[in-house]
C-alpha cells in the first residue's frame, strides 16, 4: 500500500504545475476545440506513471462499489426481485443510485410509478455528464453507444480529474470497466448470500464515494469561484432535501449553482 | 409482471438519459457559453452528490458518522494526502465513529 500511495502523490504533485491552462481560463478561446492531446513534454516515465496513477485509483474506485452492490443484490431479492431482474439491473441501468431508489420504493410497498421516477429522476446526471464527456473524448460511432452505458459519477468524475491530457480517456474506461465487473459481480453474490459484509455505514464505506469523489475534485477547486460553486451547490441540494422528492436535490444544487456561476460572470 | 414492466422502464429509461448527453450536436456544444456550463456541470453535480450522500438519508437530513470521515478526507485533500489515504482513512474514521 505504501509504495503505489507515495507514487500517486508524485503524480499528484507533477499535475499541479502541468502547463496547460486552467478551466476557466479556456473561455477566452472558444475557437480551440477540447479535444485531448499529448503532452508534449510528456516522457515514458510520466506516462507510465499516469498509467498506475489510474489503475490504482481506478481499482480502489471499483473496490468501494463492492459493499453497496452486496447490499443492492440482498435488498433487491428482499424486495422479491428474480436473480434475473437484479442481474438485468446492474447489466443495463447500471447506476447504483438509481437502482437503489427503485428497489428500495418497491420493497417499501411503494408505487412502481414513484419508483421508477425517483430511478429516472437520479439518472438525469448522467446524461449531464455525457454531454461533458462526449465534449471531452469525442467517440464516434458505436464507440458512442458504449461510452454512454458507462457514464455514471465515477467514471466521469476520473476523466475530468486527468482532464484535458491524453490520459483522460484512459482513466475513463479504466473506471468504467473496474466499476462495472465489480458491481456486478457483487451484485449478484449479493443476491445469492445476501449481505454478508454488514452494512457499509458499519465498514465505514458509506463515505469511500464522497472521499474519492473530493479527492478528484479538488484540482478542479483551486479557484475562489469553482469553490463558491461546489459550497453553493451542496448547500442548496441539502435545503431541498426534506421538500423535494429523492433524487431532485442533487439535480437542483447543481443546476442551479451553475446558473448563479453563469450570473456572476457577467 | 407489473415488476417486469418496472425493471425494464427504468432500465431502458436510464440507459436512454446517459445516451441522451451524447446525441447533443457538437456545434450545441462549442458555444462559451455551453463550455463553462459543462465544465462547471460535473463539479456541481458531484459536490451535490458528496453533500446529499454525507448529510441526508432518504428525505432527511442527518449528522452522523458519515461527517466525520467527510472532515478527515477535506483535511487530507487540503495538505495534498495520495488518493488512497484520503479514501482509507475517510473510510477508518466513519467506522471508528460508526462503532462509538
Amino acid at each position: 500500500m505504501v509504495s503505489p500511495a507515495s507514487s500517486l502523490r508524485y503524480s499528484h504533485t507533477s499535475a499541479a504545475v502541468s502547463p496547460y491552462p486552467m478551466p476557466q481560463s479556456l473561455g477566452l478561446r472558444p475557437t480551440m476545440p477540447e479535444t485531448p492531446h499529448d503532452d508534449p513534454l510528456t516522457t515514458d516515465a510520466s506516462r507510465l506513471a499516469a498509467g498506475r496513477r489510474i489503475r490504482n485509483r481506478a481499482l480502489a474506485i471499483g473496490l468501494s462499489v463492492t459493499p453497496f452492490g452486496l447490499s443492492f443484490g440482498a435488498v433487491s431479492v428482499e424486495a422479491h426481485l428474480s436473480l434475473a431482474q437484479v442481474c438485468l439491473l446492474s447489466l443495463v441501468l447500471f447506476s447504483g443510485a438509481s437502482q437503489f431508489a427503485l428497489v428500495s420504493i418497491i420493497g417499501a410497498g411503494g408505487s412502481y410509478v414513484s419508483a421508477v421516477g425517483t430511478a429516472l429522476l437520479l439518472g438525469v446526471r448522467n446524461g449531464l455528464y455525457g454531454a461533458r464527456v462526449n465534449s471531452l473524448l469525442r467517440p464516434a460511432g458505436w464507440r458512442r453507444f458504449l461510452m454512454a452505458e458507462v457514464t455514471i459519477d465515477e467514471s466521469t468524475a476520473m476523466a475530468v480529474s486527468e482532464a484535458p491530457s491524453a490520459s483522460a480517456a484512459r482513466a475513463f474506461w479504466t473506471t468504467a470497466l473496474s466499476v462495472y465487473v465489480l458491481w456486478n459481480a457483487s451484485t449478484v453474490i449479493g443476491a445469492l448470500v445476501g449481505n454478508a459484509l454488514g452494512s457499509p455505514a458499519a465498514t465505514g464505506l458509506d463515505v469511500a464515494g464522497p472521499a474519492a469523489f473530493i479527492a478528484l475534485l479538488a484540482p478542479r477547486l483551486t479557484t475562489a469561484r469553482m469553490r463558491l460553486a461546489a459550497l453553493g451547490s451542496g448547500a442548496i441540494a441539502l435545503v431541498t432535501v426534506p421538500i423535494v422528492p429523492v433524487g431532485a436535490p442533487i439535480l437542483i444544487g447543481g443546476l442551479t449553482a451553475v446558473a448563479l456561476l453563469l450570473v456572476l460572470d457577467r | 409482471m407489473k415488476l417486469w414492466l418496472a425493471v425494464l422502464i427504468a432500465s431502458g429509461g436510464c440507459a436512454a438519459l446517459k445516451l441522451a448527453g451524447y446525441v447533443v450536436p457538437a456545434r450545441l456544444l462549442e458555444s462559451r457559453v455551453a463550455r463553462r456550463i459543462l465544465e462547471a456541470l460535473p463539479v456541481t453535480l458531484l459536490s451535490a452528490l458528496i453533500a446529499v450522500s454525507v448529510f441526508a438519508t432518504g428525505s432527511h437530513l442527518v449528522l452522523d458518522s458519515r461527517a466525520a470521515g467527510l472532515a478527515v478526507a477535506l483535511i487530507l485533500v487540503a495538505i495534498r494526502a495520495p488518493f488512497l489515504v484520503v479514501v482509507i482513512a475517510a473510510c477508518a474514521t466513519a467506522a471508528g465513529v460508526h462503532a462509538l
